[in-house]
């Protein structure tokens, strides 16, 4: 035994305690998995959807989403390197996390993970930047110098050769990465959602349609992340957006949402109709517990407002700016309506007694690890990855520099 | 090989050995726990525990007796086990509460009140599953089962990810906040493997506890099995608890 308890954690134990509605098992006051395990697959949900919507530029030759396809690879990189912060902050001995890699066990959702994660980071995501950046990493050696010449040297793993046939290659190579990343993508994203679907003590988790309804998210959120990035990225640069690249976006996006939304009704008039033994309890959670985070923000400010008003701009002839303005908003909505869906699986799933018989609470701690600072801390990082990113391998340089070096 | 080169060969041979066989015995996650009792072999015993609900009083002693026993923190969030009572109203309605997180002993007798038909206690514990699916979902292993049927975690190994405690249906894991990992009921293993009872069991004033080895012909709990009707908690999620209870109503989960 070693240290004592925190005095923190007795007192959020106590106040979760004096909010509890029926019977719950002792051991259940405590909230295992909080905010930073919302936190986890909200960002690997935007990996996985960003990755995704650049692979139609590369696989299916959607030439009119080209403008993003580096604004989406650099931005499923930034939230990559993120994603696996908050399941190690979580962790009760951080300094074990090895273990997963070193002595995995193969029945573990959760060990198979940590494989899964290493594999999309170093096999799909970095090489594909790799060859897609490569060219221009090897001509900006060329033209800078000092520390940048030396950094963008190893960058390009100093490599020299910029003939067209070895261009040629980069583009085979990295179409043919894209390629596996699609599987890739899908693997890494439906695997969270099994890490949850698979537990059969929860049923508000144990549902077969868990990774489905989790991917389809998934792309929902990446999705409208680039979207909204590419719109911010054009007023702060004071560009002239690419309107056909946009409403190219705007089109996947109402699809995703649409079989996002079928997904999830799907699962719950399941639910309902086979009125299972939880199914009064967890009624009692939509109900009592998840009212708002549900159905206000997940369902309608976040899922059927910007399904309307993505129907709105396809099916009226807005100007420009007015659908700018649609898009934008419906990008932050849906970016809002995931984080939301993610708290109310994962907190949701916490928040009912597997006896069936009350309710539990969860207070969220404003500082400390485990907190609501953490939270926005690890929420902003990759917009902070991403200008750096953005810094070091701009997307346009090529546009820019490349005609005066060729 | 002459002999000063046999030795020099040896010299380093040998510890090298020791710390291969010492890793991979660690990587194959053999039983740290395991006793070097002299005599005793895990795979002749298949320990599992007899609950007679109709005996239980409600007195706590086991809860008392197992927070004592094995360092559980004091605090009314941890347990290994806990006693719920049970009250069947009237009307069909059942009232339940954890008796053992009250700071005041309880009263125990039922109060007069003609809405209530009757009240019974059900201890609760790990349930020391067949199936346990707290294992399966482990990463590391650090939770196992022990060839004697206990499932066991290593404090040393568990990395506090919490995913058992998800898993586990019956809410009889926690993590222990003075050691930031996975803990529940052992059947106080360090005890049995030396031939004495788990200390709830010891300490039960009415023997509503039996525990016993199941793969033992004569045991009491292979007799209490014999002499009962059995059921076990939530069986339709197919973990084959080895607590067993006798004489359970059915409004308990």
């Amino acid at each position: 035994m070693s240290g004592a308890i925190p005095a923190s954690l007795l007192e959020q134990l106590s106040h979760q305690l004096s909010q509890v509605v029926g019977f719950i098992y002792p051991n259940e006051v405590e909230t295992q998995w909080a905010i930073l395990i919302v936190v986890y697959p909200y960002l690997t949900g935007i990996v996985a959807g960003a990755f995704i919507l650049a692979s139609l530029v590369k696989v299916f030759n959607v030439v009119e989403v080209q403008p993003i396809y580096r604004l989406a690879l650099l931005t499923a990189l930034s939230f990559m390197l993120v994603a696996g912060m908050p399941l190690q902050l979580h962790l009760g001995h951080p300094e074990r996390a090895y273990e997963i890699f070193f002595t995995p066990q193969p029945t573990s959702a959760m060990a198979m993970f940590g494989f899964v994660y290493l594999w999309y980071l170093l096999g799909i995501l970095l090489i594909e930047i790799w060859f897609e950046y490569r060219q221009q990493l090897v001509l900006m050696a060329r033209q800078s110098r000092g520390v940048m010449k030396s950094i963008y040297g190893a960058l390009s793993l100093y490599s020299k050769d910029v003939s067209p046939e070895a261009v040629a290659f980069d583009h085979r190579a990295s179409r043919i990465v894209t390629i596996i990343g699609i599987p890739s993508a899908f693997l890494l994203h439906g695997y969270v959602g099994f890490i949850f679907g698979s537990v059969k003590a929860n049923p508000w988790w144990g549902s077969v349609l868990m990774p489905i309804v989790f991917l389809m998210s998934a792309i929902v959120s990446g999705i409208a992340m680039v979207m909204f990035l590419y719109i911010v990225l054009s007023l702060v640069r004071n560009e002239k957006l690419d309107m056909r690249c946009l409403d190219k976006i705007g089109l996947f996006l109402l699809v995703a949402i649409i079989v996002d939304f079928a997904l999830e009704a799907l699962d719950y008039i399941h639910r309902l109709y086979q009125s299972e033994e939880s199914i009064g309890i967890l009624t009692e959670l939509v109900s009592y517990r998840l009212f708002t985070s549900l159905v206000v923000v997940q369902l309608l400010l976040g899922m059927l407002l910007p399904l309307l008003i993505l129907v709105l701009v396809r099916s009226v002839r807005f100007n420009e700016e007015l659908r700018k303005l649609l898009y934008f908003t419906s990008s932050l909505l849906l970016l809002l309506g995931i984080f939301s869906m993610r708290w109310n699986v994962v907190i949701g799933g916490q928040l009912y007694s597997k006896s069936f018989r009350g309710l539990m609470a969860y207070k969220m701690e404003l500082t400390g690890i485990e907190s609501l600072m953490t939270a926005v801390m690890l929420l902003a990082l990759p917009f902070i990855i991403l200008t750096v990113l953005f810094r070091l391998l701009p997307p346009r340089w090529m546009e820019l520099h490349a005609p005066t070096a060729a | 090989m002459n002999k000063r080169e046999f030795l020099k060969d040896a010299i380093v041979f040998f510890p090298a050995a020791g710390l291969l066989s010492a890793l991979s015995s660690q990587a194959a996650g053999k039983d740290p726990s395991a006793p070097a009792t002299s005599g005793y072999d895990p795979t002749d015993h298949w320990y599992g525990m007899g609950i007679d609900v109709d005996k239980c009083i409600g007195c706590n002693r086991c809860v008392e007796a197992c927070k004592a026993e094995n360092d559980v923190p004091d605090e009314p969030y941890f347990f290994r086990t806990w006693v719920e009572r049970y009250t069947i109203h009237a009307d069909g309605e059942t009232t339940v509460e954890c008796i053992s997180t009250k700071p005041a002993p309880v009263d125990q007798v039922a109060p007069e009140n003609p809405d209530v038909v009757r009240t019974f206690f059900v201890p609760k514990l790990c349930n020391q599953c067949a199936h346990p699916p707290c294992v399966q979902v482990c990463p590391v292993g650090a939770t196992f089962q022990t060839k004697d049927g206990v499932v066991l975690v290593d404090e040393k190994r568990c990395i506090g990810c919490r995913y058992c405690i998800q898993a586990c249906p019956y809410g009889a894991r926690y993590l222990n906040p003075r050691t930031r990992t996975a803990d529940k009921c052992t059947f106080c293993y360090h005890r049995v493997t030396k031939g004495l009872l788990p200390a709830c069991v010891e300490v039960c004033p009415t023997e509503a506890r039996i525990f016993g080895d199941m793969k033992g012909r004569a045991d009491r709990l292979v007799r209490f099995e014999r002499a009962n009707p059995i059921s076990v908690l939530k069986p339709d999620l197919n973990t084959e608890p080895k607590v067993l209870y006798a004489k359970l109503d059915g409004e308990v989960r």
